[in-house]
């Protein structure tokens, strides 16, 4: 079973997901996930399904599991990199991801972690003191 | 009358457990490229199908998917079946939001929004059987 990598960057973590995920390993992933956030004390977390072709109810529903048990860590979350085709199917499959950050890319997420950590999660102009990374 | 329904080309998955689900989806995936759907097609009979081999692996405990090349409308019909404890109450299992695993209970319900055709044959007991078609737009 091919394992996903956890990188850490600074203060932040990113995921990207280039393997196609059974329910068993996804979970094993979140946990992986959750264990590094604690070993390392990053502030942020980018997790990255650019290369994810499907996102049904179960992983969508573990993604914003895993962004809210980040979030009771301290760390904010970015989802980045769903495909069109993906969202299209989430609405229609009718799963609620309303409460993710999102980013359409790596880049544009990880400045949206910028921001989130440097300021209450909406402020659009952080500080200079933003991350600190 | 339209033309009658030919199956031009078939296969059977056997599902029990999570690395079978993967097995199911790439290869219907595959059936489906073959029949010419296009990406966002693909994404919606894919995302249907590992709904419903994963309501086979959790409630049935095991069972199959058959899936079928149509003629001469150019379609995928898709048939997941278990010998599990059956569903009693279908109508509210379809409402979405009722789920015995936690999973949304968005699995049947869906599945039914993604694809063109669906039917559900279940009682207690009985095991479940659940037929999808998607259809060559």
């Amino acid at each position: 079973m091919n394992e996903v990598t956890v990188l850490k960057t600074g203060d932040d973590l990113i995921v990207p997901i280039q393997v196609e995920l059974h329910d068993r390993a996804a979970r094993k992933l979140q946990e992986n996930i959750l264990v590094r956030i604690e070993a390392t004390g990053a502030r942020g977390l980018v997790i990255d399904v650019s290369a994810v072709a499907i996102v049904d109810s179960f992983l969508g529903r573990l993604l914003v599991e895993t962004a809210r048990m980040a979030a009771l860590m301290g760390t904010a979350t970015v989802l980045v990199g769903l495909r069109k085709e993906v969202v299209m199917t989430l609405i229609q499959l009718g799963l609620t991801i309303a409460e993710l950050h999102t980013a359409l890319n790596l880049e544009d997420g990880l400045a949206l972690l910028q921001r989130l950590k440097g300021g209450d999660g909406e402020d659009r102009q952080a500080g200079p003191h933003a991350g600190e990374a | 009358m339209p033309a009658k329904l030919e199956v031009l080309a078939a296969f059977e998955v056997f599902l029990s457990c999570d690395e079978d689900v993967i097995l199911a989806r790439q290869r219907i995936r595959a059936l489906a490229q073959d029949v010419g759907f296009g990406a966002l097609d693909q994404t919606r009979i894919v995302t249907a199908a590992s709904e419903l081999a994963r309501n086979v692996v959790v409630h049935g405990g095991q069972g199959s998917v058959r899936a079928e090349r149509l003629a001469p409308r150019p379609g995928v019909r898709l048939a997941f079946a278990d010998q599990g404890p059956g569903i009693a109450d279908p109508e509210r299992a379809l409402e979405g939001g009722n789920s015995t695993i936690g999973s949304m209970g968005l699995g049947l319900s869906g599945a039914r929004r993604l694809m063109d055709e669906f039917a559900l044959d279940t009682a207690p007991g009985r095991g479940t059987t659940v037929t999808v078609v998607k259809w060559l737009p």
